[in-house]
């Protein structure tokens, strides 16, 4: 354990990690706003629309998340000159938290659209019914109940998500993947434990999270 | 100690159970570990594996399936001098961040791929040569006035785990530091403006700037702060392996071979061959 | 699709205007944005016809396409098939009747589920040969990692299809005399395998997604080939990135094609299980890796 009774190198690990949970959080809301807008689009009157959100869901399922990250250093950043902040580490992170909420929504929206699949029909007719617009049969009436549905989706999503920031570091963000390659490379002595520590705070955050989605998605689940 | 191996036992039960499940698929890579060096070995089996890098111009380029550039000449010359036909040379490529490991694990049998001699490395590998004396320098845009002093606030670019990395991050705390994992990621933002500079050794940086797509927009600094003697990685305890090759380099130096191998390859820039300074040749491991 | 049109009522004349107003407002802001990206790109020249010339070469597709997709491929196919057997066995174990089974089994897939693939193709690369003093190939360190953490992902989801296979099959099976194995292998695995297969596909698209990784340690896989050295010999790295993105968008979209198509078909049979026996395993197939 040498290895990290070394300042240098446990601060690198904390602030690793650090970056890991930041990334995860402003990505989850982003994704979750943008995945549910998606949703609605794929499942809305026009035809424009759900034209669109159905071609992102394909796109960025279907690419691998390394190149869509790529993509925002790359395609917004050099060559459409968006730079999010003058820091260069806070410019890549928001790089990539413009990646993985894009990345993610396309995942979000899929379940979203199952969620509203599981709400039965006589739901959303009557509550065309009594006059409701499609905005608010959405908004009122089935996005509510499909909410239930989807939260044990959700939390395999979070917990993907949160396993994928580490492709971040593909575009020079110090986080965990990448420091633990560093401290690997110095220390071939101490791979063992360098990873064990590093897989080990993953697995410490992420198995929780799982099993708390797990206990919630069956808490709130509707007995039909 | 206990705690480590424990860790390692776990692990490899872990692992047990992985490959029980894989079926037994070993023969891949049965190099084996206790190597005689290269010598014997190049005696024997009539090959080598060489590691070299895939993407920098004019030292270690993979066009297609073939690699051509400095280090793969200095490469085949050894090859050459071990009695191993250019045809038996198995290339692999090797990046910044795996060069010990492949040549500790058996791998590669020798690293020839812009590799730094320096003290930190020889603790786990052996080094021929010098063949080469290289220094890190930063590549700007042609018309731009930045040198090395200054760099604060100013973003250069280089390659995650390399030791111009390292030096900019110990050396220049104040320059702010873009790491990715491969040098040709640095050169759309030069030419873009979004870094100031990319740094690491004055060969591989003049090697992009004679690329003919970045030809006239880039240019050397030309103001080296650092040596970086190139040497050739093998294991650790193949002493008679080390001290082989540079017989072999000593040779080529005199013979002109290694002036022929400067020339097909980053002679194409217009640099004239440098001289090969046997008397700098290492030990090999010795004090 | 039944859903999206009980969501709202068959377009009337108004309605009818207005859908076809915001198509308009939306189309022309899309085709605005899309527009600006094209001006943006074309000043800053990445647009030039010597960026774009090398994919009319033969050499470009020959040497560096090609045999990168081929390695990606063959990375994909050995780890599917590694991934499906890591799954099948540790869905079994952890449904075993003896906990020191059953037990190992659970954590192992619960830790392989939650370590950042890109953490596992490091340490089987950098890490493992030191224990096992014995190099790993590039192409084994991608392969392993995949297989463990998609196998993981795959053991859940069999077990949770096991779980799904109505009880009354498994006494059924019981009842004529059949074994524990028996009753595994030839009754609960083959229909949960079937009830299953779309998400084990849609898994499948994330591990040929996954294989991207492979760059990170050398491997020459289509990203390692198409983006990082081709671009190294002709410096059109935002080029070769679009390109690779397509590819890997028209194999994946087959892939999920070819789900979609497994799904209609199984929807068709006699036996299905119904669907909300587990969105658990549904989000976990989509929710996907890299």
């Amino acid at each position: 354990m040498h290895v990290f009774t070394d300042p240098k190198n446990f601060d690198a690990y904390v602030s690793g990690f650090l970056w890991i949970l930041k990334l995860t959080g402003a990505s989850a809301v982003c994704a979750l706003v943008l995945g549910v807008l998606l949703a609605a689009m794929r499942v809305s009157p026009v035809p424009v629309l759900r034209g669109f959100g159905a071609a992102w869901v394909n796109i960025f399922r279907n690419t691998p998340l390394t190149l869509v990250i790529f993509f925002c250093y790359f395609g917004l950043f050099v060559t459409l000159g968006l730079a999010l902040s003058d820091d260069l580490f806070r410019n890549i992170y928001w790089l990539g938290v413009v990646g993985l909420s894009a990345y993610t929504a396309a995942f979000v929206c899929e379940a979203v659209r199952s969620g509203i699949n599981t709400v039965p029909t006589g739901q959303a007719e009557a509550a065309r019914a009594i006059g409701l617009s499609f905005a608010q049969t959405l908004r009122i009436v089935v996005l509510p109940q499909a909410a239930r549905s989807v939260i044990a989706p959700f939390g395999s999503i979070l917990i993907a998500l949160c396993k994928n920031a580490t492709i971040v570091g593909t575009i020079g963000l110090m986080e965990s993947s990448t420091v633990m390659k560093d401290l690997i490379n110095f220390n071939g002595d101490a791979v063992i434990p360098i990873f064990l520590v590093f897989a080990g705070t993953f697995a410490a955050v992420l198995i929780p999270t799982g099993y708390f989605f797990g206990w919630l998605a069956n808490r709130l689940a509707v007995k039909r | 100690m206990r705690m480590k191996r424990m860790a390692a036992i776990v692990a490899a039960a872990g692992l047990a159970v992985t490959m029980a499940a894989c079926g037994g698929d070993s023969d891949e890579g049965g190099s084996g570990t206790g190597a005689t060096g290269i010598v014997g070995k190049a005696e024997s089996q009539k090959k080598l594996v060489i590691g070299v890098k895939a993407d920098q111009p004019g030292l270690g380029l993979q066009t297609g399936s073939k690699y051509e550039g400095f280090d793969v000449e200095i490469a085949k010359i050894i090859a050459r001098g071990l009695g191993v036909e250019e045809g038996n040379i198995e290339w692999k490529t090797t990046v910044s961040a795996n060069r010990e490991p492949f040549i500790e694990q058996g791998t590669v049998d020798l690293v020839v791929a812009t590799y730094t001699i320096n003290d930190e490395r020889k603790q786990k590998i052996n080094f021929a040569g010098p063949y080469f004396i290289a220094g890190q320098d930063l590549l700007v845009k042609a018309d731009s006035t930045l040198t090395a002093d200054q760099l604060a606030g100013k973003t250069v670019c280089s390659v995650s785990g390399s030791t111009p990395a390292k030096r900019i991050q110990e050396n220049y705390p104040d320059a702010k530091l873009q790491q990715f994992d491969a040098y040709s990621k640095c050169l759309p933002l030069l030419e873009g403006g979004q870094v100031d500079a990319v740094t690491t050794d004055d060969i591989i940086l003049a090697g992009y700037a004679a690329q003919s797509q970045y030809a006239g927009k880039f240019k050397v600094v030309g103001n080296t702060f650092s040596e970086e003697p190139y040497g050739i990685g093998l294991k650790k305890d193949d002493k008679a392996g080390c001290e082989k090759v540079n017989e072999i380099l000593k040779a080529a130096a005199a013979d002109g071979s290694y002036k022929a191998a400067w020339d097909a390859s980053l002679g194409a820039s217009g640099t004239p061959a440098p001289e090969l300074d046997t008397t700098k040749l290492t030990h090999c491991g010795a004090v | 699709m039944s859903t999206s049109s009980v969501l709202y009522d068959h377009p009337g004349p108004r309605a009818k205007v207005r859908n076809a107003v915001l198509s308009v407002i939306f189309g022309v802001a899309l085709l605005g944005l899309l527009y600006w990206i094209y001006t943006k790109f074309d000043q800053a020249n990445q647009l030039e016809a010597w960026l774009w010339k090398p994919f009319a070469e033969p050499k470009t597709w020959t040497q560096f396409i090609l045999p990168g997709l081929w390695a990606t491929l063959k990375a994909a196919g050995v780890g599917m098939l590694l991934s499906l057997a890591f799954g099948i066995i540790f869905a079994v174990a952890r449904l075993s009747d003896h906990w020191w089974i059953s037990v190992p089994a659970g954590a192992i897939v619960e830790f392989f589920r939650a370590v950042p693939l890109l953490l596992m193709i490091f340490f089987v690369f950098y890490g493992l040969p030191y224990v096992i003093d014995q190099p790993v190939t590039a192409f084994w360190a991608v392969v392993i990692g995949l297989t463990l953490y998609n196998g993981s992902v795959l053991a859940e989801a069999f077990r949770a299809g096991i779980r799904s296979v109505p009880g009354g099959q498994s006494e059924a099976a019981y009842a004529i005399g059949m074994r524990k194995t028996q009753v595994m292998g030839i009754v609960l695995l083959p229909q949960a395998a079937r009830a299953m297969l779309p998400i084990i596909v849609s898994q499948l698209v994330v591990l040929l997604k996954d294989t991207a990784l492979g760059y990170i340690v050398a491997y020459p896989e289509l990203l390692a080939r198409g983006v990082n050295d081709l671009s190294a010999n002709y410096g059109n790295i935002i080029a070769a990135a679009i390109v690779v993105a397509i590819i890997y968008i028209i194999i994946n979209s087959l892939l999920t094609a070819f789900a979609g198509w497994l799904d209609r078909r199984s929807a068709r049979r006699a036996f299905r299980i119904p669907k909300q026996t587990g969105p658990v395993v549904v989000a976990d197939s989509t929710a996907g890796g890299a």
